[in-house]
Parts: C-alpha cells; sequence; structure tokens
C-alpha cells in the first residue's frame, strides 16, 4: 500500500481505528467476560465454593462433561471418516455429502431438537416403537447426545476436509505399494499428516458440545439434577434468581471456553 | 522379473487412455516409456504398479497374473513424480517403511532393519541426511530418498513417474547417470516414465514410444531418431515441419526443394507428406527459387528462419549462426531448401492434403527446445 497522505494524518487515523477496535473489544467481549468472575465471586469465595459444590450444578457439570465425552470421540470419527471418503475417494453424490455435513452450521439449533423431538419423542415417528422396547431418548441422555452430535458434525470434518484434498492420496499409495496393510496407510501415514488440524477440529467441537444450549433445551426436558447440562443449569438458576449460583456456574463454562480458546491457539500455531 | 502386458486398455470416462497396449519387457531391462503428457504412460506404469486397473486386458510379470495381485502384493518399487515421502518421519524411517509393515512373521528384527537402511543409505550417498526430514531436502536429495524407500523391500520391479521432471537441468543430467548406476547395480526390472527425449535416450536400453494411448514404436535411440515408425514419432522428435512431395518410383520430389541427400522409399508413387527437423533445413540462396525468408530471429547459436512458399504456407529452418552461408540468409532472400535428413509417409487419406504449416502452438514449442 502506498501513503499518499501526510505520514502525521495516517498515523492520526490508524490510531483512531485501532482505538476503536480496542474499545469494542473491551466492552462487548471481555468486560462481560470479567463481569461473570466478578459477579460469581462478588459474595466470597465461600459461597461461590457453596455454589459450585451445590450437588445439582455438581450434576450438571458431570452430565455435560459425559456429553462431551461420548460426542466428541464419536464426532472424531466420523468427521475423519467423512473427510477421508470425500477427499480420497469419487463417487456418485460426492458433492452432496459434502453439502450435507454442513447442514448444522446452517440450521438453528432449537429446529434440530424440534426434529429430533418429532422423531423420538412419545408423539414421534418412532415413539411407539421405542415405547415397545422400553427405550427412552427423549428427556433423557441418548436425546442430549444425539442433538449434541447433530449440532458439532461437521467441526471436524471442515477442519480436517481441505487438508486431505490439498494432500491427495499420493502418500497413500506410496504406502500401499511399500506393502502397508489399509490399516497400516491410516494410522502411520494419514493420521500422522492430518493430526493438528484433527485436534484444533476436536477443540473446537469439545468447545460447542459444551455449550450448547438450544438443541438440548427442547429434548432434554430440563429435569433439574437428572438431564439438566451446564449451561441449561446456568438459565435456571438465573430464572430462579440465584444469581451469584448462575454466575458461579456460568464461569466453569467460561473457564473451559477460555482454556479451549488456548489449545486452538496453540494449535493454530503447531498446523502453519 | 519379465513383464508382458497384452491388449490392455483402459477408460476414464469417455477418454480412451490405454487403446490397446502390447509390450514385453525382459528381466534387468531398463525400459523408458516415452511419450508427451496425456499419451497414457503414466497410467500404464500406475497398472503395473496395481494403483489403476485395465479394462481389458493382461499382466503377466514371470507367467504369473499380477491383475489377481494387489499392489501390496506385488512387491514393486514405485517412485512419484514428487516422491510423495512421508513428511512426518525422518529420511531413515521413510526409508525403513516398506519393511516395518511387513506382517509380524515376516517382519526382519529392529536391528536387521536399521542395518539395511544404513546400507542404503551409503548406496544412494545420503547417510549424512539420516536424521532430517523430508521438508529439510533438497530436490535432488528427496529424489534418492525417494528410491531408497522404494529399494529397499528389495523390489522385483522398480517403477519411476517422471522421475527428474522435478530438478535442475543440472541435477538431472547426475542423477541420471547415477540412476543407471542403482539400476546397474540392483538387476531389478526398471520402466520410467518421461516426456523428455533426451533422458529416455540416454537413460534406457529401450525406448517406448506412446502416443495417445498407443504404443507408436519401440527401440534404440538411433533407431527411433533417424527412422521414426510413423509421423506421430516423427513429429515428436522434432520433425516439426512438414512439406508436401510427390513419389516417383521412390524418389520424391517437391517445389524448391533439394531432396538429393534423401535415401529411395519403397512407397506407391503420387504425393506424400515428408517430415523434417527445422536444423534438417538447409535454405541456400537461389534466385529462381520460390521459398523466401520472412523473418530471421537470434538465439545466440541458431538462427531461426521462417520460410515462405506462396503456395505451400510456412516452414521453419534452423541454420547455425556462424555457419559462412548464414550471411547471406537476409529477409525477403529467395532460396531453395536443401533438405539433410527427413522421412517420407504416404498421404493420410482421412486428412486434407499437407500443407507446410507447423502443426500447433505445442509442435512449435516442442521444436524450439
Amino acid at each position: 500500500m502506498t501513503h499518499t497522505h501526510l505520514p502525521g494524518q495516517t498515523r492520526q487515523g490508524e490510531r483512531l481505528l485501532i482505538g476503536i477496535a480496542v474499545v469494542t473489544t473491551l466492552l462487548f467481549i471481555a468486560a462481560p467476560l470479567v463481569y461473570i468472575f466478578a459477579r460469581a465471586f462478588s459474595q466470597g469465595w465461600q459461597v461461590y465454593a457453596e455454589n459450585i459444590l451445590h450437588p445439582a450444578t455438581l450434576h450438571a457439570i458431570w452430565l455435560t462433561t459425559v456429553v462431551a465425552i461420548i460426542v466428541v470421540p464419536l464426532n472424531v470419527a466420523f468427521g475423519v471418516a467423512a473427510a477421508w471418503a470425500v477427499a480420497k475417494h469419487r463417487f456418485p453424490g460426492r458433492g452432496i455429502l459434502v453439502t450435507i455435513i454442513e447442514i448444522p452450521f446452517s440450521i438453528s439449533p432449537i429446529i434440530a431438537g424440534i426434529c429430533y423431538l418429532l422423531l423420538y419423542g412419545r408423539q414421534g415417528l418412532l415413539g411407539p416403537w421405542l415405547q415397545a422396547n422400553d427405550l427412552q431418548v427423549m428427556f433423557a441422555l441418548p436425546g442430549i447426545v444425539l442433538v449434541t452430535m447433530f449440532v458439532t458434525a461437521p467441526f471436524v470434518a471442515r477442519e480436517v476436509l481441505p487438508l486431505m484434498q490439498a494432500q491427495g492420496s499420493e502418500q497413500e499409495e506410496a504406502a500401499v505399494t511399500l506393502g502397508a496393510n489399509g490399516w497400516q496407510v491410516f494410522t502411520r501415514v494419514t493420521l500422522p499428516n492430518i493430526r493438528w488440524a484433527l485436534l484444533y477440529g476436536a477443540v473446537l467441537c469439545t468447545a460447542r458440545a459444551v455449550g450448547e444450549f438450544g438443541g438440548v433445551s427442547v429434548v432434554s426436558g430440563n429435569i433439574r439434577g437428572q438431564t439438566n447440562t451446564l449451561p441449561l443449569h446456568v438459565e435456571l438458576l438465573f430464572n430462579d434468581l440465584n444469581a451469584v449460583g448462575a454466575f458461579a456456574a456460568a464461569s466453569t463454562l467460561t473457564l473451559i471456553a477460555v482454556v479451549a480458546l488456548i489449545l486452538k491457539a496453540v494449535l493454530e500455531g503447531r498446523r502453519a | 522379473m519379465s513383464i508382458e502386458i497384452s491388449a490392455m486398455t483402459k477408460r476414464f470416462g469417455k477418454t480412451d487412455v490405454l487403446r490397446g497396449i502390447d509390450l514385453a519387457v525382459q528381466k534387468g531391462e531398463l525400459v523408458a516409456l516415452l511419450g508427451p503428457s496425456g499419451s497414457g504412460k503414466t497410467t500404464l506404469l500406475k497398472i503395473i504398479a496395481g494403483l489403476e486397473w485395465p479394462d481389458a486386458g493382461r499382466l503377466a510379470v514371470d507367467d504369473q497374473d499380477w491383475l489377481q495381485l494387489a499392489a501390496q502384493d506385488r512387491r514393486i518399487g514405485f517412485v512419484f513424480q514428487h516422491y510423495a515421502l512421508f513428511p512426518h518421519m525422518t529420511v531413515r524411517d521413510n526409508i525403513a517403511f516398506g519393511l516395518s509393515v511387513r506382517p509380524r512373521a515376516e517382519r526382519p528384527g529392529k536391528s536387521v532393519i536399521a542395518a539395511k537402511v544404513d546400507e542404503l543409505l551409503h548406496f544412494l550417498q545420503i547417510a549424512h541426511l539420516a536424521d532430517r526430514y523430508p521438508g529439510q531436502l533438497s530436490g535432488g536429495q528427496r529424489q534418492r530418498v525417494a528410491l531408497g524407500r522404494a529399494l529397499a523391500i528389495e523390489p522385483k520391479v522398480l517403477l519411476l513417474d517422471e522421475p527428474f521432471g522435478a530438478l535442475d537441468a543440472a541435477i538431472r543430467r547426475d542423477l541420471r547417470r547415477w540412476l543407471r548406476g542403482v539400476h546397474d547395480a540392483t538387476g531389478s526390472t526398471t520402466i520410467f516414465v518421461t516426456h523428455d527425449q533426451e533422458e529416455a535416450f540416454e537413460l534406457a536400453d529401450r525406448v517406448v514410444v506412446m502416443g495417445a494411448g498407443r504404443i507408436e514404436q519401440i527401440g534404440h535411440a538411433d533407431a527411433i531418431h533417424d527412422h521414426p515408425a510413423t509421423p506421430f514419432v516423427a513429429q515428436f522428435m522434432g520433425a516439426t515441419v512438414e512439406l508436401p512431395v510427390t513419389l516417383h518410383s521412390g524418389r520424391a520430389d517437391g517445389a524448391g526443394l533439394d531432396l538429393s541427400a534423401l535415401t529411395r522409399r519403397a512407397l506407391p508413387d503420387g504425393p506424400a507428406r515428408l517430415l523434417v527437423r527445422p536444423q534438417d533445413i538447409t535454405p541456400v540462396p537461389d534466385a529462381d527459387a520460390p521459398w523466401r525468408i520472412t523473418t530471421r530471429m537470434s538465439n545466440g547459436a541458431h538462427l531461426r528462419l521462417v520460410l515462405n512458399h506462396p503456395e505451400q504456407g510456412e516452414a521453419e529452418a534452423d541454420v547455425p549462426r556462424r555457419a559462412v552461408q548464414a550471411a547471406a540468409l537476409v529477409e525477403g532472400a529467395p532460396v531453395r531448401l536443401k533438405i539433410e535428413a527427413g522421412t517420407i509417409f504416404p498421404q493420410d487419406r482421412s486428412a486434407p492434403p499437407a500443407t507446410a504449416t507447423p502443426k500447433s502452438p505445442q509442435a512449435r514449442l516442442e521444436s524450439s527446445r
């Protein structure tokens, strides 16, 4: 870029723009974060600890963790498989598959939740069959897991796919000519090549799975101490006018998000 | 290992990539598949490797049907054009890969693998690079590592796809001699693909010229150079100037052409095509001749002359710039063309009458090399 302005003027303009960016960031992103912790600790450590250690809150943390532990590995497997199928093979319907993988990005999670309700709920399409076989999907862990999986499905595939496409299949072909079987090709050539993108996708997927609210709120039934995930629990406490409790619970969520963010930054560095 | 390919065909969608390939390669032979891009040479190589499958035909290696064998079980060494080294492994691990993925029962012990890798590293003169990663190597070094990785499994057949395509001219020449040495030392049967005539002729025992999915000619360098079997081979070998001639009991005759240097051809009387390299045309100043020099360009060593005939269009000639006669070859001068060497082919009945205009931009490029 060539500067045609006077140096002084340009510098002033730059300073103004940077100033606006900094103020906006502080006001809309940093301040709420700080405020969460400030409110959570507003009545001291003791009250904060009591709120966190409340059985319902602990259960919400536990449930959210369980959901993430189930969802993330499944979506990592799905993402790698989908990216591998699309990047390394040519088959009819390949383009459609790419579009389908991205659907959860464009659909509001609450719609996903309602769809699952209509499919698996008591009055739903599969409802009678599920009831006959004594399977509880809605308002229970399976429903929460299903919706979270749907919402977070594209994260890993979207990170891994472009990389796999850029790398092509020559390394895999080389491994095959050297005598490697399919599993060896995958674990020793394909996987190491995508490991940073894969981890990055997994971190994004985890952050999203932990924070998922809309879809889960439809299918969980909000049963305190049973089907309440952490985001739902925050809302519940807030509606109970238990501000400190709500902010304490929110602070754990925030902490997870911050850790994910740091991991993401580190991984981005590794990838480049 | 002797390789026998017969009646092999392959289509990709609507394109016929291979249209009936018959080829036999003897044990220990070094063969080049030479052809322009799109001639099917790489596809043929990949079929031998087991990375592609033909639609029809046979592929037998030492009388064993290889089309029944997966690539894993063929024990071939394949060197990719861009090497396809594993970027997350050191040179040592890259070379050891083929041995370390063997089923447990056949896998050599760790120390045996290490010794084998060391031996290869020394043989390929890359021992000092053993602990580097592919990203830290130059093109020529990667080429050696790729070859080492392929040789580690002691392949029965060594296949190389454009082995020097991505390298500088000077490194190419070195590696060419070195590859010949490797081939002779290992005694493997080797097939490599190239679009570079010089490379093919210098390195290979026999050259297979391919064009548009067919084998056009198989032979040694001199034979292909002097006696191209088809117009395609002649043009690919640089004979990009096409002149219409008339045959009379084997003698050719053409307007403003001196064809006395050409040998007789056993072809029927009548119109025929003469294919000539620009450097085999010597323009001789002649006030009565129908050709005129329209353009005169110099690249330092050679003059490239564009010649025009009122009825036959254009032709190109290369003349050494310091040659005695070069001074007289100025733009506008009338000349007759003395043809030093060339090949006469019968008139293609399906094609329109030949003109002296070079075929296409591609042909021009080929001839200016």
